[in-house]
């Protein structure tokens, strides 16, 4: 039943997603063409990669507020690289990426699993570190547009059958990570950590160890997504991505993932991007004011969680009942 | 049963006594159950009377209305003989009804006269709080009972009994007519268990009407004067203690004759399959030295707080010793971790089956396959098809019924929840299994499900450890039994030499 109501969760989503199209529609028929959508989808891609990391995050009763710090940072480091050695190949610099924010992600992880200090304390002080260090390495300056190397600029932008490469990044990332967490011991390991760590201790899982997993491949996606970001929008510094990390979580949310932790999929998280990504678009097109762009978005936000909540409560009252019953 | 009578006078009962709180024809309905349809309840001054029934005989329904958190639908509710209602838990503590819970409901940050006088604390000038008043009167009411207690301690430097104490402490301070205990001694020791009786002796010469909440006849017959029986939500019976005896009470809890509690089996222990020696653990214990075989129960049985568990949570590789070696089968193991153990074949299943039990959002298939992980998977991969197989064959095995094994167990009945975990565990295709307090707060007829279940592990071969705090389990389960005390073995006893007075006599030191 419980499965039941999670799949209605995404066809209910879907359903939204579907609704909110049609009524583009009718105000501005042109937004719903297919190159358009590619371009909406494209434009999504970077939330879509970082909210499949938080997304696995989440599911292990943790948070992920550095990820658009981690992204901001390995951008930077990525073009300072890229304007320091110009011939560096794109595929060294897409591992350098990765590597770098896997190891911030690795950062994280450690200080949950080692030192057992709450997520979001370690998330917002390594998110706090990661900013200021983009400023000690490029002293506060900017790296333009023209100081990088075609090449560089070029990758994300590169189409392929109509998307382009960062649109279909997102789409290999949720194919990835759709297999990752639903046939793999470590995405069941990531479930039962997070949907209850006590029971999964005496299955034989290393609960901290899951967590620290789970906060790697937040920071890998987080660093490919840093490169990607800075070559897209051929420009990087300090502040590059600021606020994004709650756009994120709140993806993530939208997308039905219990912020209690165990329930969650990587097709949620990739609905909850793509309706927010559809609203950030769209709506400057049908001429509504930004204002009313966020108060959609945090309306959004809350019924999602009201959803999510009455989800929830069903599951309450079985166990209320049993526990009526139970002395 | 009796006629409701027509007019709220004087519920007699035959035995002439008044009753403070009484209840009358109650009947409480909950969606699709009918919780409570009937029944009656009278409580006394001075005396203690004993509420008794199996788990969902509606035992704490009666709790929640009798403390104003539920509304009955029928029925009356009678204080000092006359109809009352209780629309809010603030109505019943005026009324001077105050229940002592399970898990004492108290507030860990906050200093014992604070959670003493949690909402009405006495009031100075400008209606603050009157902090000195609230601890000199806290002092007086912990004095009273003996506690030795300081008023100005945080709650959470107190173990579990003194935190019972100051939850009666707040009773007392409401100035308490009814007292409702709900399974008091459920977490506490020997010795704590005699206090709580010395204290509830007290509270009946005190004057107050007590109902008494308990599992354990022992209890029952020591303290309780009078007794009302439930069953399935309704009244079976009720009279005075004198009048019967632990068959008949058994006889009304359960509806049938509970003759043969404890399976009969014949004990043919094969070859040693597990030897500690000279475990040790820097706090919790020392030197704890064993063997056991096949097809063996082993009783492990002290205090609590003697370190049964904790000793069991290094075995099993939660935490580590400090020293001490292991042998399975004869070769050396090295257990460093849960899933070492559950290699090794050592299993454990907790006290706290709820909490530590199964994954309620994963569906079957996947909790039961949880510790087995490694045995279905290439390079991380999982073999969908050999995890399903697995799964199957041991549900089937346990005969657990759901419409197929993708149903998540959070949608599944207790039983069925509680057959999941232990298929959970045979799927590890284990040869020590731990079973930690296996009947805790279980009702009889689950009692001797789970008895039964252990019995034929043993028969399979299969290595029992049975941590136990209850006397009448260790005796009628084990082949033999280690009793601990403070950390430490002090006797190992062979079924023919086990008397309750024995255990108790090496448990408690004297």
């Amino acid at each position: 039943m419980l499965k039941r109501l999670i799949q209605s969760r995404e066809a209910l989503l879907t359903g939204a997603i579907m609704l909110l199209l049609a009524l583009i529609f009718s105000r501005f028929p042109g937004f719903v063409t297919p190159a358009n959508l590619a371009n909406v989808f494209n434009d999504t891609a970077p939330l879509i990669l970082l909210a499949i990391g938080q997304m696995i995050v989440i599911l292990t009763r943790c948070i992920d507020l550095s990820v658009a710090a981690n992204l901001a940072l390995t951008g930077m480091v990525v073009s300072m690289i890229n304007v320091a050695a110009p011939g560096l190949p794109i595929a060294l610099i897409v591992v350098i990426a990765v590597g770098l924010g896997t190891l911030l992600g690795m950062v994280n992880g450690l200080l949950v699993w080692k030192l057992a200090i709450p997520p979001i304390v370690v998330t917002l002080g390594t998110m706090t570190i990661f900013r200021g260090l983009i400023f000690v390495i490029s002293d506060g300056k900017w790296v333009n547009s023209h100081e990088m190397s075609p090449a560089f600029k070029a990758f994300p932008r590169t189409e392929i059958l109509g998307l382009p490469v960062l649109g279909w990044t997102a789409v290999i990332a949720v194919i990835v990570f759709s297999v990752v967490m639903t046939r793999t011991s470590l995405g069941r390991a990531i479930y039962a950590a997070g949907g209850n760590p006590r029971a999964a201790t005496y299955a034989g899982i290393n609960v901290g160890k899951t967590q620290f997993w789970a906060f790697t491949i937040s920071g890998a996606l987080a660093g490919l997504t840093g490169y990607l970001w800075v070559s897209r929008f051929a420009v990087s510094y300090v502040d590059i991505a600021g606020g994004f990390e709650l756009d994120v979580v709140a993806a993530c949310v939208i997308g039905g993932v219990s912020i209690m932790g165990g329930m969650g999929t990587v097709v949620g998280a990739l609905l909850g991007a793509l309706f927010l990504g559809i609203i950030k678009n769209a709506l400057p097109v049908v001429d509504v004011s930004p204002f009313w762009q966020l108060a959609i978005s945090g309306g959004a936000i809350i019924i999602a969680v009201a959803l999510n909540a009455k989800a929830n409560r069903v599951k309450g009252r079985i166990i209320l009942k049993r526990a009526e019953r139970a002395s | 049963m009796l006629k409701k009578p027509d007019t709220f006078l004087p519920t007699d009962d035959g035995t002439g006594e008044t009753a403070v709180l009484a209840l009358d024809g109650i009947t409480k309905r909950f969606p699709g159950v009918i919780a409570l349809s009937g029944v009656s309840l009278r409580l006394i001054p001075g005396k203690v009377t004993a509420l008794i029934g199996e788990n969902g005989a509606g035992k704490s329904t009666v709790v929640k209305i009798l403390t104003g958190i539920y509304q009955p639908d029928g029925g009356a509710m009678l204080v000092d003989e006359l109809p009352t209602v209780f629309p809010a838990p603030q109505v019943a503590a005026e009324h001077g009804v105050t229940a002592i819970h399970q898990e004492t409901v108290l507030f860990d940050e906050l200093s014992v006269a604070e959670n003493i006088f949690l909402g009405h604390a006495p009031r100075g000038r400008f209606g603050l709080i009157d902090l000195k008043a609230m601890i000199a009167r806290s002092r007086d009411i912990l004095e009273s009972i003996g506690a030795g207690i300081d008023p100005e301690q945080k709650l959470k430097d107190l173990g579990i009994a003194k935190k019972h104490l100051v939850a009666i402490a707040r009773a007392l301070s409401i100035d308490a007519r009814v007292v409702i205990m709900d399974e008091p001694t459920a977490a506490l020791s020997h010795k704590e268990i005699e206090e709580l009786y010395e204290l509830v002796e007290s509270l009946k010469s005190q004057g107050k009407a007590i109902l008494f909440i308990s599992h354990k006849f022992d209890e029952i017959f020591r303290i309780a004067d009078n007794y009302t029986v439930f069953r399935d939500g309704q009244m079976i019976g009720k009279g005075a203690m004198a009048d019967v005896s632990e068959v008949d009470l058994v006889t009304m809890m359960v509806g049938r004759d509970v003759s043969q509690i404890f399976p009969q089996r014949a004990s043919n222990p094969g070859e040693t399959v597990l030897k500690v020696e000279g475990y040790a653990h820097p706090t919790e214990f020392e030197d704890i030295s064993f063997t056991l075989r096949k097809g063996q129960i082993l009783g492990f049985y002290g205090l609590v707080g003697a370190g049964r568990s904790e000793f069991m949570q290094a075995l099993f590789g939660i935490t580590r010793p400090s020293r001490g070696r292991i042998e399975i089968d004869g070769i050396t193991a090295q257990i460093t971790s849960p899933a070492d153990a559950i290699e090794n074949g050592i299993v454990y299943v907790p006290e706290d089956r709820g909490q530590q039990g199964a994954i309620l959002d994963l569906p079957i298939f996947q909790n039961v396959t949880l510790p087995s992980l490694g045995r279905i998977s290439g390079n991380g991969f999982l073999k969908l098809a050999q995890e399903f197989a697995l799964a199957r064959e041991y549900t089937e095995r346990l005969d657990l019924r759901a419409a197929s094994l993708d149903t998540h167990v959070g949608t599944l009945s207790g039983g069925n929840q509680q057959k999941v975990v232990i298929a959970k565990w045979l799927a590890t295709r284990p040869k020590v299994i731990i079973l930690d307090e296996p009947t805790k707060g279980v009702d009889i007829g689950s009692k001797a499900a789970v008895h039964e279940f252990m019995a034929e592990l043993a028969a399979q071969g299969l290595a029992v450890i049975m941590v136990s705090s209850e006397i009448p389990e260790i005796l009628g389960m084990s082949d033999r039994v280690i009793v601990m005390r403070e950390g430490r073995i002090v006797t190992e006893l062979a079924q023919g030499d086990m008397r309750p007075e024995t255990l108790v006599r090496h448990a408690a030191g004297i």
